[in-house]
């Protein structure tokens, strides 16, 4: 579907298995994701989807499984970690920064990238202030990417829901991610909303060649932009693949419309 | 002394080299581009152009918001002596289909994937549209169509042609003439197709300088770009007169973010149309309704005082030295700073024009002290016929004929004008030229009006908009709609209004509700409403509604000659009047004619006995798609008014 060149598989996840006390949120899960891919992960309430971004991201360890990243392997990892190897996420809550301005949320982004420590930053003299120039003008480049020129100075917590997914979705670019893992970027959006989140995710793809993990729970949407689809169904995986493949497969239909 | 545009340029590269001629905000800062910059990227463009086979005298249409590449484009394009064509960054691909044919364009310049797409779209009924530019890279990168290329590649291969002709850009520069062909101007059309207005160097510059001297405009004024550049009065502000006086010109980054860049700025020199300062004021008046007591009545006293004082300051009447000293104070606590939250705190000269102003909103700025003044053109005329002198600003004129200018009022009440600055005729279009222009040289407006105490222009209406009622009560009263609506329109709650009653016994109007304050006065009430539709059609905001045609109507029994136009019955229409739609034209006038024809249903059931009526309408929506949008429609009847009684 489309002529980005999806490349090797750079994350692997085999037979991850994930339970709290008695319940077993994932059970033997495997799938892999190609470079470049927009990799879809779909279910009910409750299968288990964010469970499987949290391991991936790190604030989960699963009790069984591994998960290898440009074939290194790794079973324990926090969640800096991960950062650090280039995996960015969003949330499905949005963990912003109320109080503070788009520029300043984005910004938080660049934080692993910075090298000045906390009184370089503080007198803010040298190289401190030559690196916040480069790195304002990356966040900058990311403002004009998502088209939010006119809120820059707003403080989040003032604006529309779907901006502040917007500035979400920028904080996570910030960190130059190789992975970037969203979780519902459109809950509760309306339908222009989500068609402006699904073009900038799309650009995302195809301007900076991002691999994309992608969460959602509005079928049109994942059915249009995704290349491959993992369905879970109460932490089993049910169906993998096109689009075309997983609309067709009976597992997945029964799972989404209760009938046998 | 005559010359042409890109003349101009050089002169002021030459003559100051260093000074910004152009600024634009790229990434969250200004950059400006001085004199010398701008005259060497002409130079590489035109080089660039001719090198693709642009020819003298032919048109080059450039698509796009105001970025300082296109104006150097422009530029280019004269330096050639070819024609730019500007057109509607915000029409629909459709439209640019009879402007592109209709003047064999084969070259175009677009801003952005947004604009270049609506292009290719064209190319297969456009056969000779083959070349093409754009500005802005971002997504164009898997574009492979034959013939696009982006600007800079455009620029390289200026330089290198440049490099092999060394002579060849200053030769054509001087073979162009002021009294060649500058730029042609598409005008929007409330009927029929657009006409392709044809402009010299001449008449555009004769009518900026013109211009700049009445208001004394210098080299160091500021001026923010954010209009469309295909219309006219934008390209005189912030092109004609740019090169004219020499002053800096501002790019805003991008359309959502003109408010915050116009306080950045500052400009000294502002133009914006009614609705601009319409919405201004509107947000104010919201941001008021939400402030604190306290801060709600300081503004109150101190607006109050504006409104009784204020103007006759402006207009360097007498004013006693208590009302002076409040006013001062007035100034210091809130209309200062009220100027700065605008963006107006340095605005010398502000200009308004295209629909008629409200007197309360005109007064309004002019109270808390913006010399903000009207003034009267049109395309065909370069802009300035009249401007409105420093101290003589009313919202009823439209300010006395400037240097160069006759005028001559017809038996119809039509008037018509004469000056250096008329167009050169409508392009491949005798028949439309023949019809405006007169053997000697008068050009007719199509405007009614008369000229008032002072010497000041007057205009009530289209000259062919102007209606006579028939039967009823007014029978063969005057009836003129747009006088009527501007009235409506003036309420923050009236977006627009639609006036019937032509060969009618009375008078009936669409009127269409502003979402934003509506949407805010519900809220304020606790009135739970699911969108536009669901709000137009609340039983309280229809009663809202009414009191403000009341209003109206109160107000135009005042008057003998237009108490037959007071509104009878209304309604309030489920939907906003959109230029997608075909309802409004692409500078927001109201294509009564349209309208009227897509809701003959409505217009009938206001003419009928009819309480309410159901109507189901096709809309476009933003993103190209089409839908329907229905709702049953209740008709209202207003209260009208005897008209004032005379002695016989």
């Amino acid at each position: 579907m489309n002529t980005r060149g999806i490349g090797d598989v750079i994350l692997d996840v085999t037979n991850i298995s994930l339970a709290f006390g008695g319940v077993k949120a994932l059970t033997d899960i495997s799938f892999d994701v190609r470079e470049h891919e927009l990799r879809a992960i779909i279910g009910p309430n409750g299968a288990g989807k964010s469970s499987m971004l949290n391991c991936i991201n790190g604030v989960y360890t699963p009790q069984q499984g591994a998960i290898s990243f440009r074939g290194r392997s790794f079973s324990h990892m926090n969640s800096r970690q991960v950062a650090e190897m280039g995996i960015a996420r969003t949330f499905q809550n949005l963990a912003l920064f109320k109080g503070m301005s788009v520029l300043d949320n984005i910004m938080t982004g660049r934080n692993l990238k910075m090298k000045s420590n906390l009184f370089q930053q503080a007198v803010h003299w040298g190289a401190a202030a030559r690196e916040e120039t480069e790195h304002r003008e990356f966040v900058e480049r990311i403002v004009d990417f998502l088209e939010i020129q006119a809120h820059r100075k707003t403080p989040v917590g003032r604006l529309p829901y779907g901006l502040q997914k917007r500035v979400d979705l920028g904080r996570a670019l910030a960190m130059q991610p190789q992975v970037l893992l969203l979780d519902e970027p459109m809950a509760g959006m309306n339908v222009e909303e989500k068609q402006d989140m699904s073009r900038f995710i799309l650009d995302v793809n195809d301007e900076y060649g991002t691999t994309i993990v992608l969460i959602e729970h509005d079928m049109g949407v994942v059915m249009d932009i995704s290349d491959r689809i993992v369905v879970l169904d109460y932490g089993l995986k049910i169906g993998d693949g096109t689009p075309d493949e997983v609309r067709a497969n009976p597992d997945v239909i029964s799972a989404y419309l209760g009938t046998h | 002394m005559p010359s042409t545009f890109p003349r101009l340029m050089l002169d002021h590269a030459a003559a100051r080299p260093d000074d910004a001629a152009l600024r634009e905000k790229v990434y969250g800062i200004w950059q400006t581009l001085s004199w010398a910059a701008l005259a060497v990227l002409v130079r590489e463009l035109a080089c660039g152009l001719a090198a693709a086979g642009l020819q003298r005298n032919a048109h080059l249409v450039v698509i796009g918001e105001n970025r300082p590449r296109l104006y150097a484009a422009m530029l280019a394009a004269q330096a050639l002596g070819a024609v730019p064509v500007p057109l509607y960054q915000d029409a629909a691909s459709a439209e640019y289909m009879f402007p592109i044919n209709n003047a064999e364009v084969a070259f175009a310049i677009a801003e952005d994937q947004e604009q270049l797409d609506k292009l290719l779209e064209l190319r297969t009924r456009c056969p000779q549209l083959t070349r093409l530019w754009y500005d802005d890279a971002r997504g164009l990168r898997h574009y492979s169509e034959p013939g696009l290329e982006s600007l800079d590649t455009l620029i390289d291969s200026g330089r290198a042609f440049d490099k092999a002709h060394p002579g060849f850009f200053d030769t054509e520069l001087a073979a162009g003439r002021p009294h060649d062909v500058a730029a042609m101007f598409f005008t929007s059309g409330t009927t029929g197709q657009p006409k392709g207005v044809v402009h010299t160097h001449f008449t555009l510059l004769d009518r900026a300088r013109a211009g700049a001297a009445f208001d004394k405009l210098t080299n160091h004024e500021e001026v923010l770009a954010y209009l469309p550049p295909a219309w006219i009065g934008q390209n005189i502000f912030s092109y004609a007169q740019w090169l004219a006086c020499g002053y800096v010109v501002n790019c805003p980054e991008s359309a959502e973010t003109v408010m915050i860049d116009l306080k950045e700025i500052g400009p000294t020199y502002y133009f914006a149309p009614p609705r601009v300062f319409e919405g201004l004021l509107t947000s104010v008046m919201i941001r008021m309704e939400d402030a604190s007591r306290a801060k709600r009545c300081m503004f109150e006293c101190a607006m109050a005082l504006a409104r009784r004082v204020g103007p006759a300051l402006r207009d360097g009447q007498a004013v006693s030295a208590l009302d002076r000293l409040k006013y001062r104070l007035g100034d210091i606590f809130v209309y200062g700073p009220l100027r700065n939250t605008l963006g107006f705190s340095r605005v010398r000269v502000a200009y308004t024009a295209g629909e008629a102003i409200g007197p309360d909103l005109f007064t309004f700025y002019r109270s808390i002290g913006i010399n903000l003044k009207q003034l009267y053109g049109s395309t065909e005329t370069a802009v300035f016929v009249c401007l409105q002198p420093d101290h003589e600003a009313r919202a009823d004129t439209v300010g006395v004929p400037i240097a160069g200018v006759e005028i001559k009022v017809e038996h119809g009440g039509e008037i018509l004008v004469r000056s250096p600055g008329l167009l050169k005729g409508y392009y491949k279009n005798p028949e439309a030229t023949a019809e405006v222009l007169t053997a000697d040289g008068w050009y007719r407006t199509g405007d009614a009006g008369f000229i008032a105490a002072g010497g000041h222009l007057k205009i009530i209406d289209r000259a062919r908009d102007v209606g006579v009622l028939i039967g009823g009560s007014h029978d063969g009263a005057l009836f003129a709609p747009k006088y009527v609506e501007n009235k409506l329109k003036f309420f923050p709650f009236i977006k627009e209004a639609v006036a019937f009653g032509d060969k009618r016994k009375m008078a009936c109007a669409f009127i269409n509700i502003d979402f934003e304050a509506v949407g805010n006065w519900a809220e304020k009430r606790n009135l739970p409403y699911a969108g536009y539709t669901d709000l137009a059609g609340r039983a309280p905001v229809l009663e809202l509604v009414r009191q403000c045609v009341e209003t109206v109507n109160a107000d135009l029994a005042q008057d003998d000659k237009l108490a037959g136009s007071q509104i009878h019955r209304f309604l309030v229409l489920h939907k906003e009047l959109d230029a997608d739609d075909g309802e409004l034209t692409r500078t927001r006038k109201v294509r009564r004619g349209a309208i009227a024809d897509k809701y003959r249903l409505l217009v009938d059931a206001l003419y009928g006995d009819a309480s309410e009526q159901f109507v189901e309408t096709a809309v476009t929506f933003e993103d190209g798609r089409s839908g329907t949008v229905s709702a049953t429609l209740k008709i209202v009847d207003a209260r009208t008014f005897a008209g004032v009684q005379r002695a016989a």
